[in-house]
């Protein structure tokens, strides 16, 4: 038997909305699937679109994007910046060969664990039926990529 | 032989205006003539590899060398001069980041090859390509190899400064003219090594003159259909696509002060990990909708957000090339 393809996707979540959500999945033990790492930012909309370019070419095979609903940023109307920069990088990725359902954006409250989980089940399924990205691990990484990896 | 110190300037993938462009500083080549002994130029003099292949080590003070990785004979020079100078400078665009020659890593080789050479504007009717090795009676030929990507210098061989531009502003030539001069003088220290010299370290927005109002926008528009452009106010508020906020300064904003949007010649500005990825941050900030259907249709105003963003920048950003080239041709 063939082992099923486990998807690597890399998760930014807002401190005041969307890590609050994942946080009550937790605390009411809700499951979701293991595939997604989080990654807690102040705000969707410190979301440099740079995250997800070295989220996918170090390896991800997916990311997925989430904050506050539209209105209720903590920051007034960050998200707002956080969803124009989503449409216009799906776009600049699919010019680069990225399928557009690899990357997404999901809205959460604080209250909505039980939405963010099934969110993130169904996109690790739908990343899953994509298939890796594997995109290459370029042997002439700049210097500053390296000087990363040293100090991680 | 002269005892002055070596210079020589290569091109690898390139269109000769870095050359030009070193022409362009006028009576300063006087200086050049004056304190170095230019021992390899093939678009200025006459020269053989073999000439250089026979230098010692090291000898050559200081290397220009601009023009992207395309083909293995480009490595192959790349790391012969390396060998060769003391002072390699990764000189242009094209050496730096790529360039439009860069842009060739959305496609596979053997695609480009079609397009060269079967497409209609190429009159090729008994369909003859290019071969990379061909017998005659004195024996075989070789032609260079396409690599499957375009790569740049750095990326083939240790580089000590770089030069952005395409090409460098003659200006910013003259100057690093100056300091070299300095440095063999003793008048002055070279930089550190890996940094970027003829340029800035900020903006093109930082030196463009225009007024921003951060004013947003309702749709993008090709800069021939705005006439005219406010001559006073950003060009990116008024909807054309302009590449400044993420691009290098040290043009003095050329381009913006004539009322054309800057393209970002001059490469990603200081401390920019990639350069599309902060265009997209810069033209998602101006873009005045909230709904998704209405920034959807005001985004459709840029029809190839790829290449606007990664004109001059795809071979040294992040991706590098597209799926369909290494898929294709493998990496």
């Amino acid at each position: 038997m063939s082992e099923q393809f486990e998807p690597v996707i890399v998760g930014f979540t807002c401190n005041w909305c969307s890590y609050r959500a994942a946080d009550t999945a937790g605390t009411a033990r809700v499951k979701y699937a293991p595939n997604v790492r989080l990654i807690r930012l102040m705000c969707s909309g410190r979301l440099d679109p740079t995250f997800v370019m070295k989220a996918l070419a170090g390896g991800a095979d997916g990311v997925l994007i989430t904050g506050c609903h539209p209105g209720d940023c903590h920051y007034i109307e960050q998200n707002y910046k956080a969803l124009r920069r989503f449409l216009l990088l799906r776009r600049t990725l699919a010019g680069l060969g990225v399928e557009p359902g690899r990357i997404k954006l999901i809205w959460a409250s604080a209250a909505e664990g039980l939405k963010l989980a099934h969110e993130i089940n169904q996109f690790v399924e739908e990343v899953r039926a994509l298939g890796p990205l594997n995109w290459p691990k370029w042997n002439d990484q700049p210097a500053e990529i390296d000087a990363v990896k040293e100090v991680a | 032989m002269s005892n002055k110190p070596k210079f020589a300037m290569y091109w690898a993938a390139s269109c000769g205006g870095c050359e030009i462009a070193v022409l362009n500083i006028h009576e300063k080549i006087l200086d050049v003539d004056a304190n170095f002994d230019v021992v390899f130029w093939p678009v200025a003099m006459d020269a053989k590899y073999k000439d250089v292949e026979e230098m010692e080590d090291k000898s050559i003070l200081l290397t220009l060398f601009n023009g992207s990785m395309r083909n293995d004979e480009n490595e192959k020079i790349a790391h012969l001069m390396r060998r060769k100078s003391q002072i390699l400078v990764s000189f242009g665009s094209c050496a730096t980041e790529g360039c439009v020659p860069g842009l060739a890593n959305l496609f596979p080789v053997n695609e480009i090859m079609d397009v060269a050479f079967h497409t209609v504007t190429t009159d090729n009717p008994n369909n003859i390509l290019p071969q990379t090795s061909f017998e005659v009676p004195e024996g075989t030929l070789h032609l260079p190899t396409m690599n499957s990507r375009v790569k740049t210098l750095a990326q083939v061989v240790d580089v000590d400064y770089y030069m952005p531009g395409c090409p460098p502003e003659s200006h910013q030539i003259a100057a690093v003219v100056d300091l070299v001069i300095q440095v063999l003088q003793g008048k002055a220290q070279l930089p550190p090594k890996g940094s970027v010299i003829g340029a800035g370290n900020s903006t093109v927005c930082d030196e463009c003159p225009r007024a921003r109002n951060v004013k947003m926008i309702k749709a993008f528009h090709r800069i021939q259909e705005v006439a005219p452009l406010d001559p006073t106010l950003c060009i990116l508020e008024q909807g054309v696509p302009c590449n400044g906020p993420a691009t290098r300064s040290g043009c003095n904003a050329r381009c913006p002060r004539v009322g054309a949007q800057c393209i970002g010649c001059y490469g990603p500005a200081e401390g920019v990990l990639d350069y599309g990825a902060r265009l997209v941050t810069a033209f998602a900030s101006v873009v005045d909708a909230k709904e998704p259907a209405e920034i959807e249709s005001i985004l459709d105003g840029i029809p190839d957000p790829t290449g606007q963003f990664y004109r001059f920048n795809l071979a040294d950003s992040l991706m590098r090339a597209s799926t369909s080239n290494w898929k294709k041709n493998g990496h």
